[in-house]
């Protein structure tokens, strides 16, 4: 089934032809996030989306666009002043009924985190526990969703998670302080794999890093998703490096999915002028061309949306 | 978008580390052999407290040397008062005092170390001939015991309030925060007294001073009803320390909770699904109360502070009470003994919390 | 693509106006400048219309009574003269203690964070070796060798005992506001220290520094009280510890003359709670997110309760199935109650 909104993001054949065949795994319908601010700010505005078994999808925008909170939001993790306006988030588990994300409270959803959909974070930096040791971060998800497990193995899962991400199995008992960036970044990785999640959703999981790293968890995340075909919303402003590894993507911008189509089509026949200057703004992320995406602040392109 | 809500930034820098441009994938400081990092940090602890202990003996030393006035004068007139001095005495209180003619001012300084060194601080003319080693001995216990455990107690329900404040953000716990802050201003002596005022001398449920029953145990001994006795007295001086100081532990741990709601790390917690108690003390707590507990030193000085005078109010017979007694007297071998003494036990309980922090925190161990 | 006026991207403002660093008004602040206020006034204007203080004419131990509002003391002394007059003793005493403790703590915090290298390394030892040393101990001995005692003395031995809290404070922040950019462009283009120091470094510590400062009074007069009350004060003058003193040797608490002891202890607290308001305000400039987390919580509160929020409105249906639930109120959806005020449950 294809996802449309009211106001439609801008889309074509190929895309609608793209996803006849596949299977949904995450619907999101007329999403609306608002921070309760005064003035309230509306972060997100009637958000329709679905993500398909095994797909990658890439979210592209420019800084404070909406993705970040739009996947807190289909993650139930908004913190305040942020808070649900409308929308339903259905989760269509492969081994079970529907689940409605929205409706989950108490037990019920900390058993869906993590198990389901599990999420990678921005900036790695600070993301891990500075007091307790990677061994005891990547086991209390065990010992909390897997209560069975003995503690050795935990142990032993533990151990493999980490050698699935490139990472020394000789590190559990280290801190996060004497891990590199690139180490940590993996080692959240790991951790959002642990319990074998369908859904994946990563926040700019490679941007604090440098190139040459980058390059190397992005192959490590190509790899486990062959491996175990979890789906994966990526969420990036890097719109070039979602040409690469995303099967679709959709374009955000003041809230809104501006457009919503294949990779292909996105790069050879962007219709939205939005997403045709977030493509001309590689490859210099310096310097004028790509500024904005950085100070997040278009002043050009008009809105241009079907309505 | 207008306005931009407060959502995270692209790029994440935080107070600590920059994100490293040109990152390797290995590690800083590889430390699988972290004993020699360990064994550094403590040793410079180590240091520092000898440094300053050395600082202490030489301020005793020099304070009255330099202070205008005369103390040797007017001490020695106070004990000519009393009766005759022997020639020992008095030599020693010249050496104390500055007033030794025959020796230059460092072979004062060197014999002062001496017999600092030795254990002789001296002979205490309030109780003469007892020595300053002997009357601090008989009082140090009492004052370990009453405010090292109501200090304890008061921190662990400091630091257990202000984190359940902070927890519950913005509900009615937050209205204690403002009594805590005037129960906080209050002078510890001021709250003894109208605790002695209120509970021992208009209701009469608690005695007024002492620590035990003078009147019916000849000195300390070993029997039910002698503690007993010691607790009863104990109650209101405990009380006193816990309302004054709790809430200086708990304002702290309280803010320290919100800063640390708001890392990352807690958010990661629960979008893995915890449950809200381990979320709470393993990944909030434990983290919030590390500035607590580094914090504990400098609360130290005003926990000695407070449990001095206190003693006084109290007529508790600690060191508290020795020193304020020494002053009146002009003992001056006495006070300064006791300055020591305190001074030590500050020092002491430091590195114990030393100890202690660098149990909890893994990174003060490899890092300076 | 048009081009839009194309500014470089403005560096954070630096030396910003005095009133983007001025707290919010607010219910604490308001309360604590009210009180510091009230107090301020007492001690500069209460002098003037109470009786004598050093006036042994009245009766002894006289509650309190119209012509003796808050009583006399055993020596016949009227107390509400004797705490007006202690009110200018004590500021003065406290304010004192603070000026010089916060003047130490610049150079020992400030100058040595700034400068690093060997006299950093020097002033924190010094730094480090007055915050370990107890301090009221110390204050005993220097105090007790000291036959005369005025009220500046005792201001200038509180503050000595006191800068080194402050400094620790101030040097981290001096420290990391040395690597900020600004600074370092004013380094590379050629600035004397003292002048960066003054410019660039200074200002952005105002907030902290007013903090400390307000703290360091609350102590010195802390600090003071119990000086006097333990005979080692300003000899000659009147301060709220010296009445202390004096209440306990006169046998206040015996004979239940609480008009005696009750209001010079009070004073200092509500002086002491007038400043720790103020500095609760100023700490949520520091430190925002003091100020914003319960503003964000409150307000997604009130959202609920406008029925705005669609996880508040689906309680409804779920509140007959939980019984810990009570009717009709959108907020408990039979969650954790402890999960409300962060990740949305």
């Amino acid at each position: 089934m294809t996802a449309t909104t009211t106001t439609g993001p801008l889309s074509s054949p190929t895309h609608a032809a793209h996803v006849a065949h596949l299977e949904p795994v995450l619907t999101a319908r007329h999403v609306s996030i608002e921070y309760e601010v005064d003035p309230p700010v509306r972060a997100v505005d009637d958000v329709s989306l679905t993500l398909h078994r095994g797909e990658i999808l890439g979210l592209a925008g420019e800084s404070g666009c909406g993705k970040t909170t739009l996947a807190y939001g289909l993650n139930r993790l908004l913190k305040p002043p942020a808070i649900l306006r409308s929308g339903e988030v259905t989760f269509h588990d492969a081994n079970g009924p529907d689940i409605d994300v929205v409706s989950l409270t108490g037990d019920a959803l900390r058993a869906f985190r993590w198990d389901k959909v599990s999420m990678v974070f921005q900036g790695a930096m600070n993301s891990l526990n500075p007091v307790i040791s990677v061994r005891k971060q990547l086991g209390d998800v065990l010992t909390t969703h897997r209560p069975q497990m003995g503690r050795k193995e935990r142990d032993a899962r533990s151990a493999e998670l980490l050698e699935l991400v490139g990472v020394d199995p000789g590190r559990l008992d280290s801190f996060a302080h004497e891990l590199s960036g690139g180490m940590r970044q993996r080692v959240m990785i790991a951790m959002a794999m642990a319990l074998n999640p369908q859904v994946m959703i990563m926040d700019e999981p490679t941007t604090a890093l440098d190139v040459v790293v980058q390059r190397g968890i992005l192959r490590e995340i190509m790899r486990l998703r062959e491996r175990f075909n979890f789906a994966v919303v990526f969420i990036t402003h890097d719109l070039p490096l979602l040409l690469e590894i995303s099967d679709r993507i959709a374009v955000m911008r003041a809230g809104r999915i501006v457009e919503l189509d294949t990779s292909e089509s996105v790069y050879a026949r962007a219709q939205h002028p939005y997403t045709r200057q977030l493509l001309n703004s590689f490859p210099s992320l310096t310097g004028d061309r790509g500024s904005f995406v950085r100070t997040g602040v278009s002043q050009d392109a008009p809105e241009q949306e079907a309505s | 978008m207008t306005g931009g809500p407060p959502g995270p930034p692209v790029t994440r820098t935080t107070s600590t580390t920059t994100p490293r441009r040109h990152d390797e994938e290995e590690p800083h400081a590889r430390d699988t052999e972290g004993r020699p990092e360990t064994m550094k940090f403590y040793a410079r602890r180590i240091a520092f407290y000898a440094v300053t202990l050395w600082a202490a003996i030489s301020l005793n030393f020099f304070i009255p040397r330099l202070l205008p006035g005369d103390p040797f004068s007017i001490l020695m007139a106070k004990l000519q008062r009393a009766g005759g001095i022997p020639a020992g005495t008095e030599n020693s209180i010249r050496l104390l005092l500055g007033a030794a003619e025959d020796q230059t001012l460092w072979e004062q300084y060197l014999t002062y170390w001496k017999n600092v060194l030795t254990g002789n601080l001296g002979v205490s003319v309030t109780n003469f001939p007892t020595p300053v080693t002997e009357l601090i001995g008989d009082a140090l216990p009492w004052t370990l015991g009453l405010v090292g455990t109501a200090t304890i107690i008061s921190f662990v329900l400091g630091i257990g309030l202000g984190a359940l404040a902070g927890w519950k953000r913005g509900t009615w716990v937050d209205s204690l925060v403002p009594s805590t802050t005037m129960l906080q201003s209050l002078p510890y002596f001021w709250v003894a007294l109208v605790l002695i005022f209120v509970f021992a001398v208009s209701l009469q449920w608690f005695p007024i001073i002492g620590a035990y029953d003078v009147f019916h145990f000849n000195g300390p001994e070993w029997s039910w009803a002698f503690v007993g006795s010691v607790l009863y007295h104990a109650f209101l001086p405990a009380v006193t320390i816990v309302i004054s100081s709790v809430g200086g532990w708990l304002l702290g741990m309280r803010n320290m909770m919100v800063s640390t709601l708001s890392e990352d790390y807690v958010t990661t917690a629960e979008a893995k699904g915890l449950r809200p108690r381990r979320v709470f003390t393993t990944y909030a707590m434990r983290n919030a109360a590390l500035p607590s507990l580094a914090g504990f030193g400098v609360s130290l000085g005003f926990v000695v502070a407070g449990s001095l005078v206190m003693e006084q109010v109290f007529t508790y017979p600690g060191v508290g009470k020795l020193m304020i007694t020494a002053v009146r007297n002009n003992d001056y071998a006495l006070m300064q003994g006791v300055f020591l003494v305190i001074t030590l036990a500050v020092l002491a309980a430091l590195f114990l919390m030393d100890l202690i922090y660098g149990f909890l925190d893994p990174r003060t161990r490899h890092h300076d | 693509m048009t081009d839009t006026d194309t500014t470089t991207p403005t560096t954070p403002v630096t030396r910003s106006g005095v009133r983007q660093m001025m707290p919010s008004m607010s219910g604490k602040l308001l309360a604590g400048l009210i009180l510091i206020g009230a107090i301020v006034l007492f001690a500069i204007v209460g002098p003037w219309v109470t009786q004598d203080p050093r006036s042994s004419d009245n009766d002894a131990l006289l509650p309190p009574q119209p012509g003796h509002w808050l009583g006399t003391t055993s020596l016949g002394y009227d107390v509400l003269a004797q705490l007006a007059e202690g009110a200018r003793g004590s500021l003065i005493v406290g304010v004192s203690a603070g000026v010089v403790a916060i003047l130490l703590a610049l150079l020992f915090g400030v100058v040595a964070g700034y400068l690093r290298g060997w006299t950093d390394e020097f002033l924190s030892l010094v730094t480090g070796i007055m915050l370990v040393i107890p301090g009221l101990p110390l204050m005993i001995v220097v105090a007790s060798y000291l036959q005369v005692r005025s009220l500046w003395v005792v201001a200038l031995i509180l503050g000595v005992t006191a800068f080194a809290g402050p400094a620790v404070v101030l040097r981290s922040q001096a420290r990391s506001l040395r690597v900020r950019d600004y600074v370092s462009a004013a380094r590379v283009a050629g600035e004397k220290t003292p002048r960066i120091i003054g410019v660039e470094v200074l200002p952005n510590l105002l907030p902290l520094l007013a903090s400390q400062f307000l703290f360091a009074i609350v102590l010195a007069i802390l600090g003071e009280a119990g000086l006097s009350y333990l005979g080692l004060g300003p000899n000659g003058s009147i301060t709220w510890g010296t009445m202390l003193n004096e209440a306990q040797g006169g046998g206040a608490l015996t004979r239940g003359a609480w008009w005696w002891f009750v209001p010079p202890g009070l004073m200092i607290a509500l002086f002491g709670t007038g400043l720790s308001l103020v500095n609760f305000a100023i700490d949520e400039i520091v430190n925002p997110k003091l100020r914003l987390a319960p503003a964000a919580a409150k307000s997604v509160r009130e959202a609920r309760k406008a029925g705005k929020d669609k996880l508040g409105r689906r309680a409804t249906p779920t509140a007959t199935a939980d019984p810990s639930a009570p009717a009709g109120r959108p907020e408990s959806d039979g969650a954790a109650p402890d999960q409300k005020e962060r990740v949305d449950v």
